[in-house]
């Protein structure tokens, strides 16, 4: 807990400085929103067009001859086409969407003023953090314009389909390669930015804001950052390796012995397909957390702040939000079950998955208690943070399945598991960045977001999102097979059919309803009504300042702490919250 | 508030749809796939009542503590709750682990019986084939370089090794009823998956590694094999299908595969 002088740098005056290559976290941070934004309209047209293929197979559509003159010819899109899509959707949505907006978006701006700090620690590094993911994302959405297009090989892009060239289908040239390059360059970016989230919740807090005073937010954030150290980091390794397979003729994860379209490969020979499984979920799996604990950061503060109750076992959510970053470096292996890895090792790593399933229990179960006898304000902040708990629950207990090795022996790259993985790490943790948008926009820019608008958004996507991937999960047990363009070629996926149409129906449905949300975010910006400081009467430090804060946050003066983030409805207090700034003669919880 | 309702119809519509069974699990055709669905059944209950009692009780604290102007309780926690359903989790979680553990040893601990009926499986973008041994067991030694898919030989049958002049290509599998059968998996270029919904079992095939696995099925009848894991455009189009005869039709059927070679 140093001065935070040496963070300190002075306000800039130009366009280009200001907004462009800012050094400010309030700046940085909403860049990279934006730049979530972006990514996730990208991300969600990638789906709907994969949804209307999967339906409606042999469909010509005039535009999309013209956007894909060969992928697309005739309009009528081609398999390899759909793969693309489904391989950008899945690289786009995890990493640019829900990589960025919940920890570099919301934690840049909200983390450094939660903690009492006038910037993060290395401005600098922050600033090029943001500039290095924008150039990742330029690398990724250039694939689709080269040569063969983009990639085919799903986001979790196993060699030998991803390490053996254009030989094993069209957009594993070029466009696999600016695929790796772009991944590895985001790793670096993101390498920068957990760097400094460490340094800044180490090194920075003010005076008084002990660990165990942090709101939750900020212990998700430092374990989010925790995990991207270690995860990116291994991700940048094997990026490397494949690259260097591709490109430099090496052996990392390519065998001897392939033919591939006809052709003997005889430069490649001893190499392990499964090595590359083993370091990309080693980073993959923790990347479920990286995308989902900032949700549960924003759902654990906005469920105290609108239930008017303190956080229902504050130390135990600490834990348990240690315990899933610990052990979500120790279950990697449950996406390799039907590998071919060892089958003993399977065993072991069913056993830590059901493990890190308590830590996730308990918090559900402490998101009750805290709303239990609570005064509950329905804004659509808290919809969302209560929406985020119920589709936390169905999204969790499906992994009650996938993580027995004997069950996955059939749900195993099945819609089964789209259904699973959409729920909890897609949709809940999008619901996360719903709620903290609604929370922190005030703060952010100044304005009130409509809530009568945020309100027919929150219900309309709610009930949107179950009628989506709720039937996934039916499909799955029926046998759906994931990654099939149509389902014309396996006779009993034919029944399946019209529970697809209904999902793209469902599809079309709430990417509409997110019209609504569009419309309230840019109206809000410009036109909302004004903000005061603590519109939520909330306890945290970012309530303290103005709205927007002052571009050092708190106008030159160094906040000191003297109580946790969760101090509501405290007996004999004036009001039914005290500000974690406010000095302790004012009696505080127990 | 009208999130609660929401929240309850979406509860009973999901658990409706797992109690109809409406899309659902084709029926199994051995002791492994009855084994798998109790195995599921278990689960499924387990789970169909943590999911159920979770979304009921979320609906109705929402219900139940609506803000009414007056003042919400205080409580930090309650550590004997915590290591109460902490405890409950790891035991209901970590039992149904322990339940499976018998069905996941029958496919991957145990041994094939010594007895059981080897055949190869290739899989390439984008088709399946199977090779049998013949009359002497044996199969023939093969070469990447003899390969030819024209002519319907993906496994390059070498012509010198009299081991494989017997052996049975066919681009279908077909086993004999009750007896163990042992898959020995290959891939040429990229990892596939093997996977007959019926028999509650798959597996990925990776080129440069073989992946032996072994199963019984004790129902005739014509079962497909969707490949599993995303193998280039074709993927989806990956089809072929396991074919369970009697005793006497599979033997009239190698005795009419060799006869056509």
């Amino acid at each position: 807990m140093s001065s935070p002088a040496h963070a300190a740098h002075h306000a800039p005056q130009s366009f280009v400085r200001k907004y462009l290559f800012s050094l400010d976290h309030k700046v940085i941070g909403i860049q990279y929103y934006l730049l979530g934004l972006f990514s996730v309209l990208i991300g969600v047209s990638l789906s709907l067009l994969m949804r209307f293929h999967m339906v409606n197979p042999n469909v010509s559509v005039a535009w999309l001859g013209k956007l894909w003159p060969t992928a697309a010819a005739g309009g009528v899109m081609t398999p390899e086409l759909y793969l693309s899509l489904m391989t950008m959707h899945g690289t786009i949505m995890v990493f640019f969407v829900l990589t960025t907006v919940p920890q570099s978006g919301f934690g840049n701006y909200i983390l450094p003023i939660q903690i009492g700090a006038e910037d993060m620690a290395f401005p600098v590094l922050n600033m090029m953090s943001f500039w290095t993911t924008f150039l990742a994302l330029v690398v990724m959405v250039a694939a689709f314009f080269v040569q063969g297009g983009a990639p085919l090989s799903g986001w979790t892009a196993y060699p030998p389909l991803s390490g053996a060239g254009p030989l094993t289908g069209p957009g594993e040239g070029l466009g696999q390669t600016l695929w790796i390059v772009s991944i590895a360059i985001f790793c670096g970016a993101s390498l920068m930015g957990a760097i400094n989230f460490i340094a800044t919740i180490v090194d920075l807090r003010c005076k008084g804001m002990s660990l165990m005073r942090m709101p939750l937010t900020c212990w998700t954030w430092l374990v989010t950052a925790i995990l991207g150290l270690l995860g990116f980091a291994v991700l940048l390794a094997a990026g490397v390796l494949l690259i260097l397979d591709r490109l430099a003729g090496t052996s990392f994860f390519l065998p001897g012995g392939m033919m591939i379209n006809d052709h003997i490969i005889a430069n490649h020979k001893g190499g392990s397909p499964l090595l590359w499984q083993h370091l990309f979920w080693f980073f993959g799996h923790p990347e479920v957390y990286i995308a989902i604990l900032p949700g549960m950061g924003v759902a654990s503060q906005l469920l105290s702040t609108f239930s008017r109750k303190p956080i229902f076992g504050y130390k135990a959510m600490v834990y348990a939000i240690l315990s899933i970053g610990f052990l979500g470096f120790l279950v990697w292996g449950h996406h390799m079950f039907m590998s071919g890895m060892n089958p003993y090792s399977a065993m072991a790593f069913a056993t830590l998955t059901m493990c890190i399933g308590v830590p996730s229990a308990i918090k559900t179960f402490n998101w009750i208690g805290t709303l239990w006898g609570g005064k509950i304000h329905f804004t659509t902040a808290m919809l969302f943070a209560l929406g985020f708990v119920s589709l936390f629950v169905t999204g969790g207990v499906s992994g009650i399945f996938l993580g027995q090795p004997a069950l996955d022996l059939y749900f195993h790259d099945t819609y089964f598991v789209v259904g699973h993985f959409h729920m909890i790490m897609g949709v809940a943790a999008i619901f996360g960045m719903f709620a903290g948008t609604f929370y922190w926009f005030p703060k952010m820019f100044g304005r009130m977001m409509n809530e009568t608008l945020g309100k027919i958004h929150f219900y309309l996507t709610f009930i949107g999102v179950y009628c989506i991937f709720t039937p996934m999960h039916m499909v799955g047990i029926a046998g759906n097979p994931r990654r099939y363009a149509d389902f014309t070629n396996v006779e009993y996926l034919a029944k399946l059919i019209p529970v697809h149409q209904f999902m793209t129906y469902a599809a079309y449905f709430t990417a509409a309803a997110q019209l609504i949300f569009l419309f309230n975010l840019v109206w809000s910006w410009t036109k909302g009504p004004k903000a005061s400081a603590n519109p939520w009467n909330c306890t945290t430090l970012e309530w303290t300042v103005p709205s927007p804060p002052p571009h050092d946050n708190f106008g030159g003066v160094h906040p000191v702490v003297y109580r946790g983030a969760y101090e509501y409805s405290v007996p004999g207090a004036p009001r039914d919250f005290i500000m974690q700034t406010e000095p302790l003669p004012v009696p505080s919880g127990d | 508030m009208l999130l609660a309702p929401i929240i309850w119809v979406l509860t009973v519509g999901i658990v409706y749809f797992f109690a109809a069974k409406t899309w659902w699990f084709p029926p199994p055709i051995n002791q492994h796939g009855l084994d798998y669905d109790a195995q599921f059944m278990r689960t499924l209950i387990v789970v169909g009542v943590v999911f159920t009692l979770a979304q009921f009780a979320l609906g109705w604290v929402i219900m139940k503590f609506r803000n009414d102007g007056g003042k919400a309780s205080h409580s930090h926690g309650n550590n004997a709750l915590e290591t109460l359903w902490t405890s409950a989790t790891a035991i209901l979680f970590l039992g149904l682990v322990v339940m499976g553990t018998k069905i996941w040893a029958g496919v991957h601990f145990d041994e094939a019986p010594p007895d059981a009926i080897p055949i190869e499986v290739m899989a390439k973008q984008f088709t399946w084939s199977f090779r049998y041994p013949g009359p002497d067991g044996k199969f023939g030694h093969t070469d990447l370089h003899l390969v030819n898919d024209a002519n319907g030989d993906p496994f390059g049958l070498d012509p010198k090794d009299p081991a494989g002049k017997d052996d049975i290509l066919s681009g279908s599998l077909k086993v004999p009823l009750g007896k163990p059968i042992k898959l020995i998996m290959h891939s040429r270029d990229v990892i596939h998956n093997f996977f007959v919904p019926e028999l509650r079992m798959k597996q990925d095939i990776v080129p440069g590694m073989e992946i032996p696995i072994h199963f019984q099925a004790d129902k005739i009848g014509i079962y497909e094999v969707p490949c599993s894991e995303l193998c280039g455009l074709g993927h989806f189009q990956m089809r072929t299908t396991m074919q369970v005869m009697s005793e006497a039709d599979f033997e009239q059927w190698k005795l009419q595969q060799a006869a056509n070679k």
